[in-house]
């Protein structure tokens, strides 16, 4: 199956500094033809009918969050845009913003127009803040020329923390604040920024609407499994000959990806969906990319035979380590405790218990964690002691010997 | 919009633009803000340490973020701190006594179909080996 793009239809196509080069690939057409033939249920209806659910990671449906908001009651709503791509191995949203910033603005005014929001926000990663200045170009230009009326449209940068990636740590952030993750309930589109009803979205998800605006559901529900329409961008990264960015309908064949596009050899496992991801041996390649299946944030990263197990779990206990926000204490604490018991296999020292201990702080882990972070930090973990045991065992050090 | 709500929101905000004027967040600062922004010392000084471009101790005038994580782990990036150590005489976590460099390792960058990859102030580096790592850095004064 080759690429589809679809949300990357623009992407090295236009010029992302001149708007008149958007408006020739039926730029704004989508948000005229919202705001002037349809009514904001009708927009809604057409979202949530489309299947459409978020890129970032979690899969909610797009429509009924944007629903969920429509209806919260009171008058001053936001749209954020989560642009703090900060998952291991995640750079599509960076490629995106780059290439076409406009099909961004115009979904985030369509979202503005659905929910009754007059306010929108980009959350961006201060990685990223090279982008910062084409990014405002592009706003100024869509203001300007009035594409782009009755909404306003503002960046607020990121200061270097992964877990304002999580949606309600990105909130807190803005309000500057620590990043924070919150108790929930209350969800962001009945509660969200400074208690408002609020929609936040993924950058990926977002490109997605105008398509379906000025396609319609039933176009792009065509596209993908049954309970994963559309198509999904990938980030790929590791031990291939090929690394970058390519766009993919949903349900397609992991191999596909790895070996047909990014050209891997020798491949040993591949973690998917970042540092939080599941991490799977080379003997199932055939696994469908689908939210049924296995998917993330599009984060696909590959490691061949010659790859030592216990340091990559290692290194990605010691991100999670040092990324938890530290409010809550199976997050907290377990992440450290994690670490220093993978540091035991690293050095060859691991005890007999260990192994259990692991287990059993997982199973904590996953159950307590107030947010992803800490719930879905022992993924590694438990997937590579499920397939790749032995790499465990051979670390434990033989006390009984001497 | 309430007062409170007004002077928490810049707060983030006004911290990143010491950061970029001062190359850290001063403690004089810390306490003006508590008192201009209606916020507590102690949650000015809780965001300011939060972030990880934020810092309160002084940085140099350039600074080096290396990126450790697994992608660029696996292009190794080990070599490439090994370079710049022995290029600016520092290991991760100073700062130059000429104040021209602080070095520190990051996580991911976002950079990851070009490891290893770098950060020296907001210019992203990538496909970096040793010989054009020390390169770069001869063009920060």
């Amino acid at each position: 199956m080759p690429e589809k793009r679809l949300v990357l239809r623009n992407c090295g196509v236009i010029d992302p500094q001149r708007i008149t080069t958007y408006l020739d690939r039926d730029g704004f057409k989508a948000l005229r033809k919202a705001r002037d033939t349809m009514s904001q249920q009708q927009i809604i209806e057409e979202i949530k009918e489309s299947g459409l659910r978020g890129r970032g990671g979690a899969g909610f449906p797009c429509g009924l969050k944007w629903e969920l908001a429509s209806k919260a009651p009171g008058n001053e709503k936001y749209v954020i845009c989560n642009a703090d791509e900060g998952e291991i191995g995640t750079f599509k949203d960076k490629y995106i913003l780059r290439n076409d910033p406009f099909t961004l603005l115009e979904a985030m005014a369509i979202a503005g127009h659905a929910i009754g929001a007059e306010k929108g926000y980009i959350y961006l990663r201060a990685e990223y803040h090279f982008l910062l200045d084409s990014l405002q170009s592009a706003i100024t230009q869509a203001k300007e020329r009035g594409y782009i009326r009755d909404f306003d449209i503002e960046i607020r940068q990121g200061a270097g923390a992964y877990v304002c990636g999580e949606e309600s740590a990105l909130m807190d952030s803005i309000e500057g604040k620590r990043g924070e993750v919150r108790y929930r309930p209350p969800f962001p589109p009945s509660s969200g920024l400074w208690g408002k009803p609020t929609i936040i979205n993924n950058v990926e998800t977002l490109m997605n609407i105008p398509q379906i605006i000025l396609n319609g559901a039933a176009w792009f529900s065509q596209l993908g499994t049954e309970r994963s329409k559309g198509t999904k961008v990938f980030s790929v990264s590791g031990d291939v000959k090929k690394p970058g960015t390519y766009e993919l309908e949903l349900g397609s064949s992991l191999k596909e990806l790895v070996d047909g596009l990014a050209l891997a050899n020798n491949v040993k496992m591949i973690q998917i969906g970042g540092a939080t991801g599941r991490i799977i041996p080379y003997q199932m390649i055939d696994t469908p990319l689908a939210f049924e299946s296995i998917l993330g944030a599009g984060a696909v990263i590959v490691f061949d035979e010659s790859r030592d197990i216990i340091d990559i779990v290692y290194r990605t206990m010691e991100f999670l380590a040092e990324e938890s926000c530290g409010k809550c204490t199976p997050c907290r604490e377990g992440t450290e405790t994690m670490l220093e018991i993978l540091r035991r296999f690293s050095c060859g020292e691991g005890l007999e218990k260990d192994i259990g201990l692991l287990e059993e702080l997982s199973s904590t882990m996953m159950l307590a964690s107030m947010c992803g972070l800490g719930q879905a930090a022992p993924i590694p973990v438990i997937d590579t002691l499920r397939y790749f045991r032995d790499a465990y065992e051979n670390r434990i050090k033989n006390t009984h010997r001497s | 919009m309430t007062a409170q709500r007004k002077g928490q929101e810049n707060l983030l905000v006004l911290l990143q633009e010491a950061q970029d004027k001062f190359g850290h967040i001063p403690e004089e600062l810390i306490f003006q803000l508590s008192e201009s922004l209606d916020v507590s010392t102690s949650d000015v000084y809780g965001v300011a340490t939060f972030y990880s471009f934020l810092s309160t101790k002084p940085l140099g005038r350039n600074v080096i973020r290396i990126c450790k994580s697994v992608p660029c782990f696996l292009k190794n990036c080990q070599p490439i701190i090994e370079a710049i150590e022995k290029e600016i005489g520092i290991g991760p976590g100073e700062t130059t006594s000429d104040g021209r460099f602080s070095f520190q390792l990051t996580n991911c960058i976002g950079a990851c179909d070009k490891a290893p990859a770098m950060m020296v102030n907001d210019d992203v580096h990538v496909d970096l080996t040793p010989e054009k790592t020390s390169q770069i850095l001869k063009a920060y004064e």
